[in-house]
């Protein structure tokens, strides 16, 4: 119990630091390196919540995919020599973001949870693929998935396809 | 003190914030993207963390959290592909730049 509250505060603390470099830094490169460690650090919470399937998931297509995605926009537009400025609206922001926060706080706190004591399924991930492809599961959402997958790709390939 | 529910949502708020605060303040369109990942990233922590304290049996959150990783995928594509179609249009990515929908 008591390394599963080290593990937790060390990820979170790592996470949170991590997403304020990639709003911090200056340098775009740096910022999507950063965003990569936010992900992979979030990849271990999902393993404290014992979501396993998640976390393995998690690193393949966030750290595996979008983040090479990201990274591949950033070099083919050479906008990072003009780094990361923000624009006028930053204290506005800044004050909607905490008053946000402030929000989200007070009604997490002030409200309380039916906290169930069961222990979580294990393993999680036959569990999980009975749930998504089971009879009365959400096979209908996973097929309505792969066929907003498939717009996306060829929206993707259209949109930066040239015309000739 | 042991770790509940209370302390994974409260992680994802302020994840959540701090992807709020790039997305509204800065004025690269690769950065706003990435804090747009950072948001659905911590909606995902909330789904698992009520998955795993509320319904530890239902797995509810957790198939949530896959769908909303289906449609971040989904998205990275496309605003990745808008973002280069509008660089090779405008050679710029400035989000204040960009304005010529504004009225």
């Amino acid at each position: 119990m008591i390394g599963q509250s080290i593990s937790f505060w060390i990820l979170a603390v790592v996470s949170v630091v991590a997403a304020l470099l990639v709003v911090s830094l200056q340098n775009v490169f740096r910022a999507a390196l950063a965003l990569i460690l936010c992900f992979l650090v979030i990849a271990g919470i999902y393993i404290l919540l014992s979501a396993e399937f998640l976390a393995v998931v998690q690193i393949l297509i966030y750290v595996g995919a979008i983040s090479v995605i990201i990274i591949l926009a950033i070099m083919m537009t050479r906008e990072f020599q003009h780094g990361s400025p923000t624009n006028k609206l930053r204290v506005p922001a800044l004050l909607v973001a905490i008053i946000f926060l402030g929000i989200v706080l007070f009604a997490v706190t002030n409200t309380t949870w039916h906290i169930s004591g069961a222990g979580p399924v294990v393993p999680v991930t036959n569990a999980l693929a009975d749930k998504l492809f089971g009879g009365g599961g959400y096979i209908l959402p996973v097929e309505i998935a792969g066929l907003l997958l498939l717009a996306a790709v060829i929206g993707a390939i259209i949109l930066v396809r040239d015309r000739k | 003190m042991t770790i509940g529910l209370n302390h994974y949502l409260i992680l994802s708020a302020v994840l959540f914030t701090i992807g709020l605060y790039g997305v509204l303040s800065k004025r690269n369109a690769i950065i706003i993207l990435m804090c747009i990942e950072i948001m659905l990233n911590a909606v995902n922590i909330a789904m698992a963390a009520f998955s795993r304290y509320i319904v530890p049996g239902e797995l509810t959150g957790q198939v949530f959290a896959i769908f909303i990783l289906v449609v971040a995928a989904a998205e990275a594509a496309v605003g990745v592909a808008i973002i280069m179609r509008i660089y090779r249009n405008r050679q710029t990515i400035d989000a204040d730049k960009i304005d010529l929908m504004k009225w």
